[in-house]
C-alpha cells in the first residue's frame, strides 16, 4: 500500500507542464476554435512524441501500456492547460482498438495505431449511451462509432457544430462503414473504450479545475478593493476553500480508478470510475463557477483566458454521460 | 500507486474480521449518551481491550498491538463493517494518548494510558471555555502555582462525554503576564470527582447529556499530572488538535460502512423515479470512497515521513459536512419512519463527579449480521451526532481560514 505517485510519475507531470507552459496552449485553444488547426496539431505531435499516446496501447502496437496511471497523470496537465483537441478520444480509441485486437481482430489496430500512439493522427469517436457527437471529427483520421451491436468505422461526419467550449467542435458521424466488431466483442471493446474516455476525461477534468483554482487565487491575491486584497475577505477565502475541497478529495478518485484499472479489478474500476467522473466533474464546475464571481466581469470577457477553462469545465461536466448517468452507475454497482 | 495490502495486513484484517464476527453485539448497545448506554460501551472498550483489539497502533506495553497506520485503518474498516459500537473512549485514544506518546513522561504514560486501553477511565475533553470556543487563545480558567502541584479555578464549557466521564485534560492560564495570549497556557489533567469540581450536564439538541460544564473551584492538581512544560499548553494542544482533525478522528471505514448501509436502504426502498435522491445516495457512495483514498494518500506520505500539517483541515470540513449529508439522505429516504426517535429524551443526570457504574458486558456476544444494527432510529441518532461535526474539533470556518492562509496563500484578513 503506497498511494502516491512515484518519483517518475511526478517527473512526466513536470516534464509535460514545462512543455505545455512553454508552447502557450491558450493560442493554440483559440486557434483551434476558429478552425485553425494547426498549433493544436503541432501540440498532438509534440504529445505523441512525449508518450502520451503510446500509454493506453500494447508494446505489440508501439505502446509502453496500458498505463492508467500514468495517462491520468498526462490528462491532469492536459486539462490544466487547456490543450484543445480530440486527446481524450484518441486515448479511448487505442484502448478500443488495442481490446479488439486481444480479442482476435487486430487488423484495425496495425492499421490504425501506429499513427495514432505517435501522435501523426488523432481519432474520434461514440459510445453507447454517451452521447450521439464525435468530438473533433473534422480533425480525426479514425472515427469509429460503437452501437446497435456492434463497432464500425465511419464514413465520415455530418457538419460539425460549436460546443458551449468554442474550443470544441461536435459532429454526428454518417451512418454504413466498415464493420469492425459485433456481438460480445463489440461491447467488450466499447466497454474498454468508456472506462479510458471516463479515466482521462476525469483527469482532464482535475487539471481544469485546478488551472481554475490557481488563475483564481492570483487574481484575488493582486487584486485590492476597499484597500486590500480581495483575497483577504473571508467570503473569498471560504469559496476558494471549498473549491479546494472539491479538488483535492476528487484526485484520489481518479488515481484509486486508475490503479484499479491497472490492477485488472474491472467492477472496482466501473464503480471508481464512475465516482472519479461524478466528483470531478462536480468539483471542476465548482471551480468554473467559483473563478468567475471572484474574476468579476474581467472573467465574463472572451478575451480573458479564463473563458478558456471556465466553458470546457461546463462542457466536460457533460461529456461521455453527464453525472447523472454516472451516479446511476455508481448505485447499481457500475 | 498501489493499493494493495501486504500478506502479513491481510493476515491482520482475517483475524480482526474473526474476532469482531464473534464479538460484536448483535443489538445495538444504546446511545452512549445516555448513563446506560455509556455504561454498555464501557464495558464494550473491556471486551475489545481484553484481546487487545482496542488501541491496535499503541505498543503492546500499554495494550496495543504496536502495527502501523495501515493496520489501524484496515482494522477500522472491519471494525464499522461489521457494525460495532461507536468508541465511548475516542477523547482520550484519539487526543490525549497520542499527545502523551510525543509529550508524556514515562511514568504518565504507564499510568494513564493502559486503564484509558481498557475503559477503566473514560477521558474527557475540557478544551472550551464560555468564552473561548475556537479562540483557544482567549482562554480564562487559571492553574495557580502551588507546593507540590496547581490550583484550578474557573469554567469549561461543552466538554463532550463529561457527564459520564472519569477524568479530563485541558489547558489553563498558568501566566496571566505572559507577552502574548497563546503562551502561559498549561496542559494538564484532572479527575473529575476531584473536591471542588462540578460536572453539570448539558442536554445537546435531543436532551441527551452529549457534553457538560465544568466548574473549578480550587481544584488541586499534583505536579505528575501536567503534560509537558508549565506554560507550553498551547503547542502541546495544537499537535493534538491536529491529530483530532486529521488522520485519526474518523477513520474512513465509518463512513464507507454508513454509506454501504445507506445503499443498501436505496436498493431495498428507494423509489427508482426518485433520481434527486438517488444523486445524493450516489454522492454518499461516492464520498466515502474519496475519503477512504485521500486517507490512503495521507497514510502513505505519513509513512514516507512528511508531515499533513494544514492539509488536517481539508479532512476536518470534508468529513463533517459529509456525515451530515449522508444522513440527510437516509432521513429523507427513510420518510416517515426517519422522525422517529432512538428512546426517550431527556438527560438522567448523574450527581455531580460520580463515576459512571461498571456494567456487565453486552448480553450477547453471538456473531452480528451486517444489517444488524441498521433501523431507522440509528440515523436519526447519527444524523443528531453528525450535526454537531462543523461546529467542534475547530469550527469549519476556522478550518476554511486555514485552508485558505496555509494552502492556497491567501492574506490573512479580519475574521
Amino acid at each position: 500500500m503506497r498511494f502516491l505517485l512515484d518519483d517518475e510519475q511526478r517527473d512526466f507531470a513536470r516534464s509535460l507542464d514545462g512543455m505545455l507552459t512553454a508552447a502557450d496552449t491558450p493560442a493554440a485553444a483559440r486557434a483551434w476554435a476558429a478552425g485553425e488547426h494547426a498549433p493544436g496539431l503541432a501540440l498532438r505531435q509534440r504529445l505523441g512524441a512525449a508518450g502520451v499516446f503510446a500509454l493506453a496501447a500494447p508494446e505489440a502496437y508501439e505502446g509502453v501500456g496500458p498505463l492508467p496511471v500514468e495517462t491520468a497523470v498526462a490528462f491532469v496537465e492536459l486539462g490544466r492547460h487547456a490543450v484543445p483537441g480530440p486527446l481524450v478520444e484518441t486515448v479511448a480509441t487505442v484502448a478500443l482498438l488495442s481490446r479488439l485486437a486481444e480479442l482476435g481482430t487486430a487488423e484495425p489496430a496495425k492499421r490504425s495505431l501506429p499513427a495514432l500512439v505517435g501522435g501523426g493522427a488523432s481519432a474520434s469517436l461514440t459510445l453507447p449511451g454517451t452521447g450521439p457527437y464525435a468530438l473533433d471529427a473534422d480533425a480525426s483520421a479514425v472515427l469509429l462509432a460503437a452501437g446497435d451491436g456492434e463497432i464500425r468505422l465511419a464514413p465520415g461526419h455530418a457538419e460539425p457544430r460549436v460546443s458551449l467550449d468554442p474550443a470544441r467542435r461536435l459532429a454526428r458521424l454518417l451512418p454504413g462503414g466498415e464493420v469492425l466488431a459485433a456481438g460480445e466483442a463489440a461491447a467488450d471493446a466499447a466497454g474498454r473504450a468508456l472506462d479510458w474516455a471516463a479515466l482521462a476525461t476525469a483527469a482532464q477534468c482535475l487539471g481544469v479545475g485546478y488551472a481554475l483554482l490557481d488563475r483564481t487565487v492570483a487574481y484575488v491575491r493582486g487584486r485590492t478593493q476597499f484597500g486590500v486584497p480581495v483575497g483577504s475577505f473571508q467570503a473569498v477565502k471560504h469559496r476558494l476553500a471549498d473549491v479546494l475541497v472539491g479538488l483535492e478529495f476528487a484526485r484520489p478518485l481518479v488515481f484509486g480508478a486508475a490503479v484499479s484499472l491497472r490492477d485488472g479489478d474491472r467492477a472496482a474500476a466501473r464503480v471508481d470510475l464512475a465516482a472519479a467522473k461524478v466528483a470531478t466533474g462536480e468539483a471542476a464546475y465548482g471551480a468554473a463557477r467559483a473563478a468567475l464571481q471572484l474574476h468579476g466581469a474581467l472573467g465574463y470577457t472572451a478575451e480573458y483566458d479564463l473563458s478558456l477553462w471556465l466553458l470546457k469545465a461546463r462542457a466536460l461536466r457533460g461529456a461521455w454521460g453527464g453525472v447523472g448517468w454516472w451516479r446511476e452507475r455508481v448505485v447499481t454497482g457500475g | 500507486m498501489d493499493l494493495g495490502f501486504s500478506a502479513a495486513q491481510e493476515e491482520f484484517r482475517q483475524r480482526a474480521r474473526t474476532w469482531l464476527a464473534a464479538h460484536v453485539p448483535s443489538r445495538p448497545l444504546p446511545s452512549l449518551e445516555t448513563e446506560e448506554g455509556f455504561a454498555a460501551h464501557r464495558a464494550w472498550e473491556g471486551e475489545l481491550a481484553a484481546d487487545r483489539w482496542s488501541v491496535v497502533s499503541w505498543p503492546e506495553e500499554y495494550g496495543g498491538r504496536g502495527v502501523g497506520i495501515v493496520e489501524w485503518l484496515v482494522f477500522e474498516e472491519e471494525y464499522y463493517a461489521a457494525g460495532a459500537p461507536g468508541r465511548v473512549s475516542q477523547n482520550g485514544i484519539s487526543l490525549l494518548a497520542p499527545t502523551l506518546f510525543d509529550f508524556g513522561t514515562p511514568e504518565q504514560r504507564a499510568r494513564v494510558l493502559p486503564p484509558m486501553a481498557r475503559g477503566e477511565v473514560i477521558w474527557a475533553q475540557a478544551w472550551s471555555e464560555p468564552e473561548a470556543g475556537s479562540d483557544l487563545a482567549s482562554l480564562r480558567s487559571t492553574a495557580r502555582r502551588v507546593s507540590g502541584g496547581w490550583v484550578l479555578n474557573g469554567q469549561k464549557t461543552w466538554s463532550s462525554r463529561a457527564a459520564f466521564a472519569d477524568r479530563a485534560f485541558g489547558m489553563f492560564r498558568s501566566d496571566a503576564d505572559a507577552d502574548r495570549p497563546h503562551r502561559g497556557l498549561t496542559y494538564l489533567m484532572f479527575p473529575l470527582d476531584a473536591p471542588g469540581v462540578t460536572v453539570r450536564p448539558i442536554g445537546r439538541v435531543d436532551g441527551k447529556p452529549a457534553f457538560a460544564e465544568l466548574f473549578l473551584d480550587d481544584v488541586f492538581v499534583p505536579d505528575e499530572d501536567v503534560i509537558g512544560e508549565p506554560g507550553q499548553g498551547w503547542r502541546i494542544a495544537m499537535a493534538t488538535t491536529g491529530e483530532e482533525r486529521g488522520l485519526t478522528l474518523r477513520s474512513p471505514g465509518r463512513f464507507l460502512a454508513t454509506a454501504d448501509r445507506l445503499l443498501r436502504e436505496w436498493r431495498a426502498h428507494g423509489d427508482p423515479a426518485d433520481t434527486a435522491l438517488r444523486d445524493r445516495v450516489a454522492d454518499a457512495v461516492v464520498g466515502a470512497r474519496a475519503y477512504q483514498l485521500f486517507t490512503w494518500a495521507n497514510a502513505s506520505r505519513f509513512r514516507a515521513g512528511e508531515q499533513i500539517g494544514a492539509g488536517s483541515s481539508l479532512n476536518k470540513v470534508f468529513w463533517s459536512e459529509y456525515d451530515i449529508r449522508v444522513h440527510e439522505a437516509a432521513l429523507d429516504l427513510l420518510g416517515a419512519e426517519g422522525e422517529l426517535r432512538p428512546s426517550a429524551p431527556g438527560p438522567s443526570t448523574p450527581a455531580p463527579g460520580s463515576p459512571a457504574p461498571a456494567s456487565p458486558p453486552p448480553a450477547s456476544s453471538a456473531p452480528a449480521p451486517p444489517t444488524s444494527s441498521t433501523s431507522p432510529t440509528d440515523w436519526a441518532e447519527g444524523y443528531v451526532f453528525a450535526l454537531a461535526g462543523p461546529i467542534y474539533a475547530g469550527t469549519n470556518e476556522i478550518q476554511r481560514d486555514i485552508i485558505a492562509e496555509r494552502l492556497l496563500g491567501l492574506p490573512k484578513g479580519r475574521r
